[in-house]
């Protein structure tokens, strides 16, 4: 299948690693990758923070590139999210963008949920707000990881109570925020994983940037990276401890 | 005064703070039980909501048949504009020189109202009203179990929106209110017809309905869940939403009655992560982070036609500028990555500066890498 995939402005610039992941991903399952260089942001940030005719702009840009795409492929619950759910408020015809976050994709539209990789860690998986409750994903992301070999998937507590990021929230309300997420990185060092999963860069960088500061060890990683794992051809690095996509070191598949 | 730092002293609470977490459990899993035991749950909610929202709908008819209702009971209406005037009704309406006692309620609270409890020497009381069925004029109390055959003075508070038409209404909300709150199993309901003093309270009201997206806030029958799965509020406790109704339900009613200028009800709006929480478990399916989106949208609105512009406003309408076109955009990705890497040491950028630092306070930042996404693919091939 022709897969085209949306990285998110975040992701291109700040987690770039992800995006490398889903394209190492789905060519590992014999699809094909493409990459529209026009795309920018969603809109996301705008429509949450109320600068909602600069949102419709952006969204009526996203509709123009990604209309005559078959299937988009999103490693954000939260900007599939807002394609999906908000895009439709903004302009009843901008409904109907074909944009899947990743789990979606691999679960509904291709039929896969054991994707071949490995992943000798101990995990635990955060699902994100967005993904929970504005996209129901329920299982998916999970059913994904337990195909995973010698991955230790260990249940979060509480994993349903939001880890406090909220996009503006994070900035504007920073103190609930980082209370938050203080209570969320208590639950995660509760399962005594290495490693914390989510299905949103986003979340992950406020998850991740709070164990990183607080020099946790733990890692925030993405969903496609332990995905894309031991797959062969796009052997995803280590990441460095508590502080995801730092300067890792230069990839196989990278120039 | 603003949320975020209303809520910074009650965040330096421990003791609260694991009070709230442990009746936010408590509350959750009564409600979780509740509403999974009931098989049309969801048919209810849609019931609940439809049924508010034709209420609320044709407001200005349903009243006029409540007044007509209590009238013919031998009661009497009072109409009051804003809390001051409720409150000089309410004065004027109780014997002089008694001690009325008060049964509580949001719109009680709302307009500052105390007292103690009813006892068998009381001469005069005040109820905050739970429904009012406009077609017998009746008043209704869910879940607290006093009786209200009482024989001195009575004097019913209740907002413009707990107007319900008939009781073929109130039984669905009822059921919803009551699993709502975890409760299924002992919805004591008190009523009480005619023979009472009804002041019925605008105080921003009216100002709400005339918001076609915001007025579904109005459908709130006072459950309380949208609080008990409210993360924000689990951490800030009410008192950061004072004067308005605490938790989710008044982040989007405060601003509306209130207006989205001054600091409160600007803030609101943005007190919450928009994780869904409410959204999903309020009975009559107020989409409280839908309407919190819209008031954000209000506050923003109202802030552009300022003089001098906001640093929010310039940060924002940059951003999108850049986004909105592929050069651009590609532009200030390595502009602004190289000046990232520059803050950053052994891959971590510690501190921001500007609007940027709130994150930097207690998180770090990874650099950004040096090659971005689309330098990766431009190069692969």
């Amino acid at each position: 299948m022709r897969i085209g995939v949306f990285v998110t402005c975040w992701g291109d610039a700040l987690f770039p690693a992800t995006g490398r992941a889903i394209v190492g991903l789905l060519e590992h399952l014999g699809h094909e990758v493409t990459f529209e260089p026009a795309q920018t942001c969603c809109g996301q940030l705008h429509w949450t923070t109320g600068y909602h005719p600069e949102a419709t702009a952006l969204a009526r840009r996203f509709a123009q590139i990604f209309r005559d795409h078959e299937v988009v492929v999103t490693p954000s619950a939260s900007c599939a999210a807002t394609v999906r759910t908000a895009y439709p408020r903004m302009d009843p015809a901008l409904a109907g963008l074909r944009v899947y976050e990743l789990s979606e994709l691999l679960v509904d539209v291709l039929g896969v949920t054991d994707v071949g990789a490995t992943y000798p860690h101990r995990v635990t998986y955060q699902p994100t707000c967005q993904s929970l409750r504005a996209l129901g994903l329920g299982d998916r992301p999970l059913r994904l990881l337990r195909a995973v070999r010698d991955i230790e998937l260990a249940d979060l507590p509480e994993a349903g109570e939001c880890c406090g990021f909220g996009g503006a929230f994070a900035m504007k309300n920073a103190d609930t925020s980082v209370a938050m997420v203080a209570d969320k990185i208590a639950r995660i060092h509760e399962t005594g994983a290495d490693v914390v999963c989510a299905t949103d860069d986003s979340c992950l960088a406020h998850i991740g940037g709070a164990l990183s500061r607080l020099r946790s060890g733990v890692r925030a990683v993405h969903l496609a990276e332990i995905l894309a794992s031991g797959l062969g051809a796009g052997e995803p690095t280590e990441i460095p401890a508590g502080s995801r996509s730092a300067e890792q070191a230069p990839r196989s598949d990278a120039p | 005064m603003r949320f975020s730092d209303a809520a910074r002293p009650e965040l330096a609470e421990p003791g609260a703070r694991r009070a709230r977490r442990q009746a936010a459990a408590a509350a959750r899993t009564g409600r979780a039980e509740a509403t999974e035991e009931a098989p049309d749950w969801e048919l209810l909610r849609d019931a609940g909501a439809a049924i508010r929202d034709r209420t609320l709908g044709d407001l200005g008819a349903h009243l006029e048949a409540l007044e007509a209702a209590v009238i013919e009971e031998g009661g009497q209406v009072h109409w009051a504009r804003d809390a001051a005037e409720a409150r000089r009704i309410i004065r004027r309406l109780l014997p002089a020189g008694t001690e009325a006692a008060l049964v509580r309620s949001d719109v009680t609270d709302e307009i500052g109202l105390d007292g103690g409890e009813a006892g068998p020497h009381s001469k005069a009381a005040v109820v905050g009203a739970g429904f009012l069925v406009a077609e017998t004029g009746t008043l209704v109390i869910a879940d607290r179990g006093e009786s209200l055959s009482f024989p001195g003075t009575l004097v019913v508070v209740a907002g413009l929106e707990d107007v319900v038409a008939d009781w073929t209404d109130l039984e669905v909300l009822l059921q919803l209110l009551s699993r709502a709150g975890g409760d299924p199993m002992r919805p004591a309901v008190a009523t009480r017809t005619g023979r009472f003093q009804l002041v019925l309270l605008d105080n921003g009201r009216t100002k709400v309905l005339a918001d076609p997206v915001g007025r579904e806030a109005l459908r709130c029958v006072h459950c309380s869940a949208c609080s008990d799965v409210c993360p924000v509020f689990e951490r800030a406790g009410p008192r950061p939403y004072a004067p308005g109704r605490p938790g989710p339900i008044g982040a989007v009613l405060t601003p509306q009655t209130r207006g989205v200028e001054a600091s409160l009800g600007a803030s609101l709006p943005f007190a919450s992560t928009l994780c869904g929480a409410c959204g999903d478990v309020c009975p009559v399916k107020i989409d409280i982070p839908g309407l919190l989106v819209h008031l954000r949208g209000r506050v923003v609105e109202s802030r552009r036609g300022r003089p001098v512009p906001t640093p929010e406003l310039l940060l924002m309408r940059g951003i999108a500028w850049s986004m909105g076109d592929q050069r651009r955009y590609e532009r200030t990705l390595v502009r602004r990555a190289r000046w990232a890497r520059l803050l950053a040491r052994d891959g971590r950028i510690r501190r921001l500066p500007g609007l940027l630092g709130k994150w930097t306070d207690a998180r770090d930042l990874p650099a950004p890498p040096r090659q971005t996404f689309r330098a990766w693919w431009r190069h692969r091939r």
